[in-house]
C-alpha cells in the first residue's frame, strides 16, 4: 500500500506469473531448445558432419523430447498454471475480435482487444501443446522400432519430419513476438510488468 | 479467480446461466489440441500417399531449385551424411590400406593403387537407407567383394566375414554367401567421382540389395570368420540381414 502511495502509478508493477509458472515455462524452453538443436544436428547434412557422434546425438534428442511434458505435468500442481490454463482455453468475444482483425492485418490495439493472453497467444498454446504431444508420440513409434507394425515407423517418421519443420517456424514466431516485446520478456523473466504496458496490451485483464 | 472478463456491450454467448466465473467462453482452446492431435494421427495413417505425393513434387522441384534449400525438406532427395564418431580421420592414396585376412590362406594388405588396378564393375542402382530416404539411380563403382576373397583363398570353415572401419568404430558383417554375390562391392567411386570423404572415401562397402547401413563407409579390415558377428548398428536393433523390402519391418521396392 505504501509503495502504491509513493510511486506513481504508470510505474508500479503488477504480478503476472508466479515463480512456478515461469520455471514450468523456463524448463520447457530448455528442453524444447536441447530437441531443437539436437534435431538440427541429426538432420542437416552441414551440422551432423560438424558433430557426429549419431547415437549419442539421437539419444540426448530423445530423452529431452520424452521430457518435453514433464514441466507442464509437474505445474499442474500450482494453482495459478491452473487458472491460466483456463484463461488460455476459453475464448471469449473479444478473442475472436481479435482473431479478426489479425486476419485482416489491423495492427491497431482497439481492434485486438485482450485479457490476460491475447487470442494469438491461446492459439498458440494450445497448438504448442498438441504437437508437441504428436512429436512425442511418433517419436515413440521410430524410437521402439520392433514393437510396432510395418509401415508404422515409416508414417511416424513422415509425420514427425514434417512437424518438425512447422514446429521450428511457429518457434521462431513465438520467439520473434517475445523479442519485438521486452516488457511481456520482463514478465516472464521477474514474474511482474508495468501497469501501463498491461492497460496498452491486455486491457481487459483484471489482474 | 480471475474470471475472463467478457464486454461488457456483448454478453458471452457460450456461458450459460450456472457457469462458473472462470468457465466463461468457448473452449477453443482445447479444440484446437485436440485438433491437432487428431491431424498427427491422420498424419500417421495418411502417411504413404501423402509421402508419396510429396516425394514425387519435391523430387521434381528440386531439378529446378538452384538453391539447393529443397533438399533440407524431409524426403528432399539426397544423400544425409551419418558418422558414429565424432571425428574421423582422413586417409589418402599414401596412407590408406585394406587388410584382408581371418580364415584365409593368403592374408593381404591393399593400398589404393592395388585396388585401382584390379578390374572395376560399375552398377547403377538405387540407394535405400534404413531411415526412409531413398536416392535412384546412384553409379556405384570398384572391385567386386568376391574377387578379393578369391585372391586371399577362403578356408573351408569360413562362413562369415567382418567389416571393420578406419573411422575406429564402424563394424558391419555379412554371411559368405551374401558376401560372394556379384552386387557386393569393394567401392571406390561414387556418382562417377572419386569416393570424397563425406561418402565414406577412399574406399566403402556397397551391398547393393541391403539397406544403406550396411555398405560401410571408410573401410579398412576385412576379415573372415567363422559365424556373423552382429555390426555396429545391428546390436542397437537392426537386422543383421538387412535385404531391402524384406527385413527392418520395412516393405521398401528391392533396390537389387
Amino acid at each position: 500500500m505504501s509503495l502504491r502511495a509513493e510511486a506513481p502509478p504508470a510505474t508500479t508493477r503488477i504480478p503476472r506469473f508466479t515463480r512456478a509458472e515461469r520455471w514450468v515455462h523456463r524448463t520447457t524452453a530448455l528442453l524444447m531448445g536441447v530437441c531443437v538443436v539436437t534435431a538440427a544436428f541429426l538432420y542437416i547434412p552441414e551440422f551432423a558432419q560438424l558433430v557426429g557422434r549419431r547415437e549419442l546425438v539421437v539419444r540426448v534428442h530423445e530423452w529431452a523430447g520424452l521430457a518435453l511434458p514433464v514441466p507442464v505435468l509437474a505445474g499442474l500442481a500450482s494453482r495459478a498454471f491452473r487458472a491460466d490454463l483456463r484463461h488460455l482455453n476459453r475464448f471469449g468475444p473479444h478473442d475472436r475480435r481479435w482473431v479478426g482483425a489479425a486476419v485482416r492485418r489491423d495492427k491497431r490495439r482497439q481492434s485486438r482487444p485482450a485479457a490476460k493472453f491475447n487470442a494469438g497467444q491461446k492459439i498458440y498454446a494450445a497448438w504448442i501443446a498438441g504437437a508437441t504431444l504428436v512429436m512425442v508420440g511418433t517419436g515413440l513409434l521410430m524410437w521402439f522400432t520392433h514393437l510396432t507394425p510395418i509401415m508404422w515407423r515409416t508414417s511416424a517418421t513422415f509425420v514427425h519430419d514434417w512437424l518438425a519443420l512447422t514446429i521450428g517456424v511457429v518457434l521462431a514466431g513465438h520467439i520473434g513476438m517475445a523479442l519485438g516485446d521486452p516488457e511481456a520478456r520482463r514478465g516472464m523473466r521477474t514474474g511482474s510488468v508495468s501497469r501501463e504496458w498491461a492497460r496498452r496490451e491486455h486491457r481487459l485483464w483484471r489482474p | 479467480m480471475n474470471p475472463e472478463p467478457s464486454e461488457p456491450a456483448e454478453p458471452s454467448e457460450a456461458a450459460g446461466p450456472d457457469a462458473a466465473p472462470a468457465e466463461r467462453g468457448t473452449p477453443v482452446g482445447r479444440r484446437v489440441f485436440l485438433g491437432t492431435l487428431a491431424l498427427g494421427a491422420l498424419g500417421v495413417v495418411a502417411a504413404p500417399p501423402l509421402q508419396r505425393g510429396m516425394e514425387a513434387f519435391l523430387g521434381s522441384a528440386a531439378d529446378k531449385d538452384p538453391t539447393g534449400l529443397t533438399g533440407l525438406l524431409p524426403n528432399g532427395g539426397g544423400f544425409r551424411y551419418y558418422s558414429v564418431t565424432s571425428s574421423v580421420p582422413h586417409r589418402n592414396a599414401t596412407n590408406y590400406r585394406l587388410t584382408v585376412d581371418g580364415l584365409v590362406d593368403r592374408p593381404a594388405t591393399y593400398t589404393l593403387a592395388d585396388l585401382r588396378a584390379l578390374p572395376q564393375t560399375r552398377m547403377v542402382k538405387d540407394v535405400q537407407c534404413v531411415t526412409g530416404w531413398r536416392v535412384p539411380g546412384t553409379p556405384f563403382e570398384g572391385v567386386r567383394l568376391s574377387a578379393l576373397l578369391d585372391a586371399a583363398g577362403v578356408r573351408a570353415e569360413a562362413g562369415a566375414i567382418r567389416f571393420t572401419c578406419f573411422d575406429g568404430a564402424y563394424t558391419e558383417s555379412l554371411t559368405l554367401a551374401q558376401a560372394r554375390r556379384a552386387d557386393v562391392l569393394v567401392a571406390l567411386r561414387m556418382q562417377d567421382k572419386d569416393l570424397g570423404h563425406d561418402h565414406g572415401g577412399p574406399v566403402r562397402l556397397y551391398v547393393a540389395p541391403m539397406y544403406f547401413y550396411k555398405s560401410a563407409k571408410w573401410l579398412s579390415g576385412i576379415t573372415v570368420t567363422e559365424k556373423v558377428k552382429p555390426g555396429y548398428w545391428e546390436e542397437r536393433g537392426y537386422d543383421v540381414d538387412a535385404w531391402v523390402g524384406r527385413s527392418n519391418g520395412r516393405d521398401d521396392e528391392p533396390t537389387s
